[in-house]
């Protein structure tokens, strides 16, 4: 899967539970700061994001994944 | 749903709440939290807390004579209580025996279940079985806690979200030819997560990681959608869905999932708090108080906490 794949991917996995518009989920987007997302929408999303992507993303890996990029980076490299 | 056993219904429910309300205001001058952040995070404005000398008996009797009233039983119909609780005041005696007395039950089988906030889903499971085997001819089950005595008045992260109160409901045999209105239990447990919910030792007060918690909770929605499927319904057809009242995110998240319309979603907690084992009924009597329930139409129970335990049936509206 390509880093564009997974980006698509994540920005409709974000539109269906924050209701972010997926033009604005961008690789730059800070996910408290640009996309407004909260803990608890970051672990939904991440498990979202386990389902469609087939990776694991722990807990304790969710503090560091701040950017849309650290979540397509993650995802790439686990995949 | 079984032609060689009898059936098993809930004849009615009853719900107590605490006179105190207590906003999330009060609570912002005990620790550092503030209303926006709680309504957010969680979905409460407001809850109830009872008085210091009201005890887990007190509320659990005041439900349980609601529900008996509801279900037009007399005591002397009832030979079963079951208590779901996890914050008694002390573990003997029982709040069963004490509450069933106090109603004017005479000597029914009575005993406390401890599955947490499961605790209703598992007692009524544990009821309409016994009713169906001929164990008991009717079975009063009451979720009743004082989650507040409980509690670390420090800890932002738990202290804004419990309360306390009580529910309950009658349980009781279906006439012949009359469909069950218990649909069969889909329960379980994850005790390789036991250390997510905890009340450490006999002074101790309730933790729990609510991250992991909300992770698990929010993927429950395949054992809902089992449940629907033993009682032979779809979702679409769930007239009431009626989760434990944990955290508003957590119910929105599940009735998302198994695609339930949200005016069919009880949202109790908004004003009740999460009150363990008593939310589900309290969040049941309030919904047929605000006539959103249709009495002979399917609704879904989920409960989960502490075990972690987790439950879940259809029942007929009574």
């Amino acid at each position: 899967m390509t880093d564009q794949e997974i980006l698509a991917g994540l920005a409709e996995i974000i539109e269906e539970i924050a209701g972010t518009p997926a033009d604005e989920v961008t690789p730059q987007a800070n996910f408290v700061d640009d996309l407004d997302i909260d803990s608890l929408s970051m672990v939904e999303i991440a498990v979202a994001a386990q389902d469609k992507f087939g990776v694991e993303i722990p807990d304790e890996q969710l503090k560091d994944l701040k950017t849309v990029q650290d979540v397509v980076n993650f995802v790439s490299k686990s995949s | 749903m079984n032609g060689a056993l009898p059936g098993s219904k809930i004849l009615g429910f009853g719900g107590y709440q605490p006179d105190r309300v207590v906003t999330n205001d009060e609570l912002a001058a005990l620790v550092d939290t503030n209303d926006e952040w709680i309504r957010t995070r969680v979905g409460i404005r407001e809850r109830r807390f009872a008085r210091d000398d009201e005890t887990v008996a007190d509320m659990a009797e005041a439900a349980g004579a609601k529900a008996l009233a509801a279900g037009g039983l007399e005591p002397s119909e009832i030979d079963l209580v079951i208590v779901a609780t996890c914050s008694p005041e002390s573990p003997m005696p029982n709040v069963a025996a004490t509450v069933a007395h106090r109603l004017g039950i005479v000597a029914p089988g009575a005993y406390d279940l401890n599955a947490a906030c499961a605790g209703f889903c598992y007692a009524i499971g544990a009821a309409s079985d016994s009713v169906r085997a001929g164990s008991a001819r009717n079975a009063l089950v009451i979720g009743a806690e004082k989650m507040t005595s409980w509690m670390d008045w420090s800890d932002r992260s738990t202290c804004i979200i419990f309360a306390d109160g009580a529910g309950a409901a009658v349980v009781g045999p279906t006439g012949e030819g009359e469909p069950s209105g218990i649909g069969p239990i889909v329960w379980g447990s994850a005790g390789d997560q036991a250390n997510k919910i905890v009340i450490n030792g006999r002074n101790g007060s309730l933790t729990q990681d609510g991250q992991a918690v909300f992770r698990w909770a929010t993927s429950l929605h395949p054992v809902a959608l089992e449940a629907c499927r033993r009682a032979g319904v779809t979702p679409a057809e769930i007239s009431a869905f009626i989760p434990h009242q944990a955290n508003l995110r957590i119910i929105e998240a599940i009735a998302k999932k198994l695609g339930i319309p949200r005016d069919r979603v009880a949202d109790d907690i908004i004003t009740a708090g999460n009150t363990s084992s008593a939310s589900i009924p309290l969040a049941f009597a309030r919904m047929a108080e605000q006539g959103r329930l249709q009495p002979g139409t399917p609704a879904l129970l989920l409960a989960f906490g502490a075990g972690l335990s987790y439950a879940s049936q259809v029942i007929t509206v009574p």
